[in-house]
């Protein structure tokens, strides 16, 4: 618990765009938690309708946050950050999880299968060089 | 309810990435970022895994093993190689967003073309653009930094390069359209096909007449459509998750290139369309300029006789791998009391931050490292400036030779140092082909030879002498 205590100092008090953050993502979550828990019509039992307008707004909202996150990123570790950015955006794991895993016909299956290949190596390569570089950093 | 443990955790992700990426603005914070970039990862792994959807596990697991053992050698190479791996990568996550575009695609044709809502087909027609290119232009590009021999080094120009490269991307775009509003039509998915063929050439055209100079730019530029690929393959997916990992990458690569264009002082068009470097500036000097060579022990001499001494490292430092010679010479300075900063040009080597993550390896201390904009104040109080294996970074005539291609380019002062000296290869001009006049000029001496073989020396000597 002590992290979240020096967080609080450090960031909500010292460091307003963080604070704005976190509102984002509280927003975020209000509305997908509202998304989930309203009455959806039962006869259409497929998945929910594709919302673009949210998508978009997270599109932008993350992008915001991005820019104001990045940029006060240390030139120091520009190098790591860019392994680390990688390594991140390897999330498409997840959809590469679900064409790969899905009941679906054998060559969707197969793009699905290498592209979670290719996202996978990113992912351990990706964190692990990070990590590496960024011991080499010390103090006097 | 699976459903609703799945969007709790993305939220979760996505604030783990944020933080993760806002404890990157300090090395000592910095690790702790990574692990929580890892903890975020195996909660998407495995919430997304468990879903009622995944039926075929085989597959998946073959794929995470293949994946692992690929990406924990690709992690372990020097760090010289880091900006090729980094370019590999770009190439693997443009590989990934562009092949499951191409699935999502084809299992929508399959299952009826209503699915493929014109928001749906703008998404994959986007994101298998941006997927595809990246991953040829990434791929060239790591060639070229692996500098293997049959990929041209040099920047590739031929005639109409710019109206057949924006042609091309044109078409493409226009063939996108078409699908989107005939997207059930007999032709449809032959069409894609050549959207898809499209931009892989586009890809490799598009890196072809870039040089090694531009790299820093280009892998940024790279990094940022690798992320905007993940954005566009979280529309096709309705995963927000991805579209807010894809944002982070897309802006860290779009801030990271602002930073290197702004330290070249050249716009975004210039790099991508300007082909630098490809101009051999043939410019006839009238007169036979003459270097001025100094010693090995000479120069151990002058170091020893200095108070504050900025090393300058260039490409050159990361050809030669002189990090740890450039450590031992170091520690022998400070032995002496001397003190001794290292000035770093963000445009310095092959890819953003390249230096300070080899000095890093030589356990040279961060605090020692200083960026352009910080140490040029004190330029002019330092006896000794040591550059080993800089050129364009310290060419003087940056700031007033409009004809030279670096012109405007902020510079490190070497040439307001008390004392130059130099340590160069050979003597050939620089990367862009360009004679440095800080050479030349009266406090400047040159040592030439190998920058490892050379800082060893200097360091021997101080040793013994």
């Amino acid at each position: 618990m002590a992290w979240i205590m020096a967080l609080k100092q450090k960031i909500i008090f010292r460091k307003i765009p963080i604070t704005v953050l976190l509102a984002v993502v509280s927003f975020i979550t209000s509305g997908a938690l509202a998304q989930e828990t309203a009455p959806s019509n039962p006869a259409a039992h497929a998945s929910p309708p594709i919302d673009y307008w949210s998508m978009l707004l997270v599109f932008i909202l993350s992008t915001f946050i991005g820019m104001g996150v990045i940029r006060r990123v240390s030139r120091l570790l520009h190098t790591p950050l860019m392994s680390l950015t990688n390594a991140i955006s390897a999330i498409a794991v997840v959809g590469s999880i679900a064409v790969t895993g899905s009941d679906y016909p054998p060559m969707i299956r197969i793009l699905g299968a290498v592209a979670l290949f290719a996202s996978m190596t990113n992912i351990v390569s990706g964190f692990l060089i990070t990590d590496r570089m960024l011991k080499m950093f010390k103090k006097q | 309810m699976i459903y609703g443990i799945e969007q709790l955790a993305y939220i979760v992700d996505g604030a783990l990435f944020i933080f993760s990426l806002h404890w990157m603005n300090d090395p000592k914070t910095a690790r702790r970022g990574v692990i929580f970039g890892v903890a975020a990862m195996l909660l998407a792994i495995i919430t997304t895994w468990i879903q009622p959807q995944i039926v075929n596990h085989a597959w998946i697991i073959i794929a995470i093993i293949a994946g692992i053992a690929v990406g924990i050698p690709l992690s372990l190479v020097p760090l010289t190689a880091v900006p090729q791996r980094t370019a590999l990568s770009h190439a693997f996550g443009g590989a990934a967003a562009g092949l499951v575009g191409t699935a999502k695609y084809f299992l929508w044709l399959g299952e009826g073309s209503e699915q493929l809502t014109q928001f749906r087909m703008i998404a994959i027609v986007a994101e298998v653009i941006l997927g595809f290119l990246t991953f040829t232009g990434s791929l060239l590009a790591a060639g070229k930094l692996q500098e293997i021999r049959w990929i041209p080094q040099r920047p590739v120009t031929y005639p109409f390069q710019n109206v057949i490269n924006i042609g091309l991307l044109v078409i493409a775009a226009g063939l996108g359209t078409l699908l989107v509003i005939y997207p059930g039509a007999s032709w449809s998915s032959t069409v894609f096909l050549a959207i898809i063929a499209l931009s892989l050439i586009f890809g490799v055209l598009f890196i072809i007449p870039i040089g090694g100079a531009d790299m820093p730019t280009v892998i940024s530029i790279l990094n940022s459509y690798a992320g905007l690929s993940a954005v566009a393959m979280g529309f096709v997916l309705d995963n927000k998750l991805l579209i807010t990992a894809g944002a982070l990458d897309g802006s860290s690569g779009l801030i990271l290139s602002i930073i290197m264009c702004r330290a070249m002082n050249r716009s975004f068009t210039n790099v991508l369309f300007g082909a630098f470097g490809s101009v051999q500036a043939a410019k006839a000097t009238g007169e036979q300029k003459i270097y001025k060579q100094e010693t090995i022990e000479g120069a151990a001499q002058i170091l020893e006789q200095a108070r504050l001494v900025v090393i300058i490292p260039g490409y050159g430092m990361a050809v030669a791998q002189a990090q740890h010679r450039i450590r031992e010479l170091y520690d022998q300075l400070k032995k002496r009391g001397i003190t001794v900063k290292f000035a770093v040009h963000p445009v310095a080597g092959r890819m953003p931050g390249h230096m300070n993550v080899l000095l890093a390896e030589a356990n040279i201390p961060y605090e020692d490292l200083v960026e352009m904009d910080d140490i040029n104040s004190d330029m002019p109080q330092c006896d000794v400036a040591l550059v080993v294996g800089a050129n364009d970074v310290v060419n003087p005539s940056a700031r007033y030779d409009k004809s030279t291609p670096i012109y405007g380019m902020p510079i490190i002062d070497a040439d307001r140092a008390r004392l130059v000296l130099a340590i160069k290869r050979s003597k050939n001009p620089g990367f862009a082909g360009i004679d440095n006049e800080l050479y030349f000029k009266d406090n400047t001496w040159m040592l030439f030879g190998d920058a490892k073989a050379v800082v060893g020396d200097l360091a021997k000597q101080l040793a013994h002498g």
